[in-house]
């Protein structure tokens, strides 16, 4: 074990990036206190498909960070466990990763790349499971023509803590389609970003998050328009139930002064399920040109429709189950975008039960 | 046998500037078998009466009351009523996003009928009921109501009349915006509810076009918030011809 000591800038909670973070409760991830455990528990599950490879080595990473806690990580850790996907590999079916054993008492400061080759496709899933404390810098590396499908689920135990940045290089024409899932842990907070290094790139961040008493989930995107003819579309839903269930949604888009031709949309609606919850939503589209296709956001934050729960009830179903099909229509729309139907079961289940729990 | 019996019911409804009265004292009943038609201006609280029964939140009860069977409505859920076997056709349809009318229609019908019906036997009866209102089977997987057009959305509630078998059915202008033929075949499902099921109906509408397919025995016309007079279907020719002037004055 090692402790880290090289002095970085701690937030202290004042600055934009950390305004919303519960900092007290990030296990020190953030300030250097946090003890470092030997971990590295991403793991494959199952046989890999031939022209997929997972193996741990050391890589410098792809694209610089202001984040403090990813410095930080990059400072403590070379090895970075890595998924490589050949070139013009098209993969069957979804390639799952998953998390071994975690642990509270220490945190697991991890590095991963995912990188697609030339013309490659494939669906990733990664599975975020159990009581951890856990920093991560993720890469992902797109090469001309590639296209990911990229799903993660953060269904962590509740005392876990997880922050992470999931950083997409999108390269000519690569299409890059995530959706993040935010259901469980104590603190989590992802940075879905990205960034365009050629034209004709698409990108679709999409993702869903229910946070329950006390819990407190942050999602930062930031896409970063730097090359003319890129698409960009973010949709989140998040829904809140039970006291001080807190969540953050910030969407940054920058469209540059060369990025002619850009197409962005960004979408955050937030479902309050009770009293004492706060659902923070901003979006923040700075546009330096205006030679582009379309550039547009919205956000809302609304109550249970009593008009949907009305008519529902008025065929009979109880308010309770009326309630079940709204948050799961709510959803609906995202989750059927993971199109695998046991992990969207698991979700719809997941949120029944955290909709019961929360008493909402 | 069923009676839906509505004594003297008052109702408001909750605006900004106070309650405001609507219903001023409605006296109907309505047996198994029997068709009512409720035709009257617009504004004079046909809807409320409709939703009042339903359970709508939005409308307070200030008196009088509603039975079905002697038993007391105004105090059940919305659920509840419609499992004593109330109906209601809106008149206009709410969009449930996310929620497909296969699966609301099953969870309905789970409701309704205590069990979930037999998976086989419930697709054939759901193709049925949509093969009869002519609806295109892609319908089932389609969000409940969502970019239906009004018409869509009117067949619609009468399927869901037929395949949840009310005893008492209150049809809300299900007549508004149909085309002719959409008409005649939303008025075949409503009389073939009428006839399996012995169904009681009350019949909310502006025209008497729809009379022409499902025969009223009574018609009121109802103005400022109560039922002004009574009659049999040639009050609903009379009106055709008169309007209402002779009712909203009084
Ligand atoms: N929230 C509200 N605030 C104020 N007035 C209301 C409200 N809701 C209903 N009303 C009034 O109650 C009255 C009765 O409305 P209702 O919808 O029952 O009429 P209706 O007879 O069904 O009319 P239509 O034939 O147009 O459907 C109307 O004057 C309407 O404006
Ligand atoms: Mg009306």
């Amino acid at each position: 074990m090692t402790v880290l000591t090289t002095n970085y800038l701690t937030p202290t909670g004042r600055e934009e990036a950390w305004r919303f973070t519960p900092l007290k409760r990030l296990r020190g991830l953030h300030d250097g206190t946090a003890v470092i455990g030997d971990r590295h528990s991403l793991l494959t599950q199952g046989q890999l498909p031939a022209g997929v490879s997972f193996q741990r080595e050391s890589l410098t990473p792809l694209a610089s960070s202001d984040d403090i806690i990813v410095e930080r990580i990059r400072g403590a850790q070379s090895d970075v466990a890595h998924l490589s996907i050949a070139s013009n590999t098209e993969v069957d079916g979804p390639i799952f990763l998953g998390r071994g054993e975690g642990a509270l008492d220490s945190a697991e400061f991890s590095r991963v790349r995912i990188s697609l080759g030339t013309h490659a496709v494939a669906t990733v899933v990664i599975e975020n499971t159990g009581d951890t404390v856990l920093a991560e810098d993720l890469e992902i590396s797109l090469a001309p023509g590639a296209s990911l499908k990229f799903i993660t689920l953060q269904e962590f135990d509740s005392a876990a803590v997880y922050t992470a940045r999931h950083h997409a290089v999108v390269d000519k024409d690569a299409t890059f389609k995530s959706i993040t899932v935010t259901v469980g842990g104590d603190v989590v907070r992802i940075l879905p970003t990205v960034e365009f290094v050629a034209p004709g790139g698409s990108v679709e961040l999409l993702g869903v998050y229910f946070a329950t008493t006390g819990q407190f989930f942050e999602h930062r995107m930031h896409v970063d328009h730097a090359v003319p003819n890129a698409k960009s579309r973010v949709n989140f839903k998040g829904a809140l139930a039970g006291r001080d269930a807190h969540t953050v949604w910030i969407g940054d888009v920058l469209i540059r002064a060369v990025a002619e031709g850009t197409d962005t949309y960004e979408l955050n609606r937030n479902l309050l399920l009770s009293d004492g919850a706060r659902a923070d939503s901003v979006p923040n589209l700075e546009i330096e040109t205006g030679e582009i296709v379309g550039a547009g956001h919205a956000s809302t934050t609304g109550r249970f429709d009593d008009e949907q729960l009305f008519y529902l009830m008025s065929r009979g179903i109880t308010l309770e189950n009326a309630r079940r099909l709204v948050v799961r229509g709510f959803f609906n729309e995202i989750v059927n975008e993971i199109a695998v139907e046991s992990i969207q079961e698991r979700l719809m289940s997941r949120i029944d039960a955290e909709l019961e729990r929360a008493g909402a | 046998m069923s009676t839906l019996e509505i004594r003297n019911l008052q109702v408001s409804v909750n605006t900004e500037a106070g309650a405001v009265d609507i219903l001023k004292g409605v006296d109907l009943t309505i047996n198994s078998g029997e068709t009512h038609a409720i035709m009257g201006p617009n504004g004079s609280g046909k809807s409320t009466l409709a939703y009042s029964i339903a359970g709508h939140p939005k409308y307070t009860i200030v008196g009088g009351s509603v039975t079905l069977d002697g038993a007391d409505v105004l105090e059940m859920t919305v659920d509840e009523r419609a499992k004593a076997g109330l109906f209601l056709a809106m008149q206009y349809p709410v969009e449930v996003p996310g929620v497909s009318v296969s699966n609301f229609l099953r969870t309905a019908a789970t409701a309704l009928r205590g069990e979930a019906p037999k998976l086989r036997t419930w697709v054939a009866e759901v193709k049925e009921a949509m093969e009869a209102l002519n609806m295109d089977p892609a319908f089932a997987t389609r969000n409940v109501n969502e970019g239906f057009s009004g018409g869509e959305k009117k067949r619609h509630e009468i399927m869901q009349l037929e395949l949840l078998r009310p005893k008492i059915a209150i049809l809300d202008e299900t007549d508004s915006g149909l085309d002719v033929d959409a008409l005649r075949i939303v008025s075949e499902g409503v009389n073939r509810a009428k006839e399996n099921n012995n169904l009681g109906v009350l019949l909310i509408t502006h025209y008497t076009r729809i009379l022409k397919y499902i025969k009223p025995d009574f018609v009121h016309v109802f103005a400022n918030g109560h039922i002004v007079e009574e009659g049999g279907p040639d009050l609903a020719d009379k009106l055709e011809a008169n309007g209402y002037a002779d009712y909203v004055r009084k």
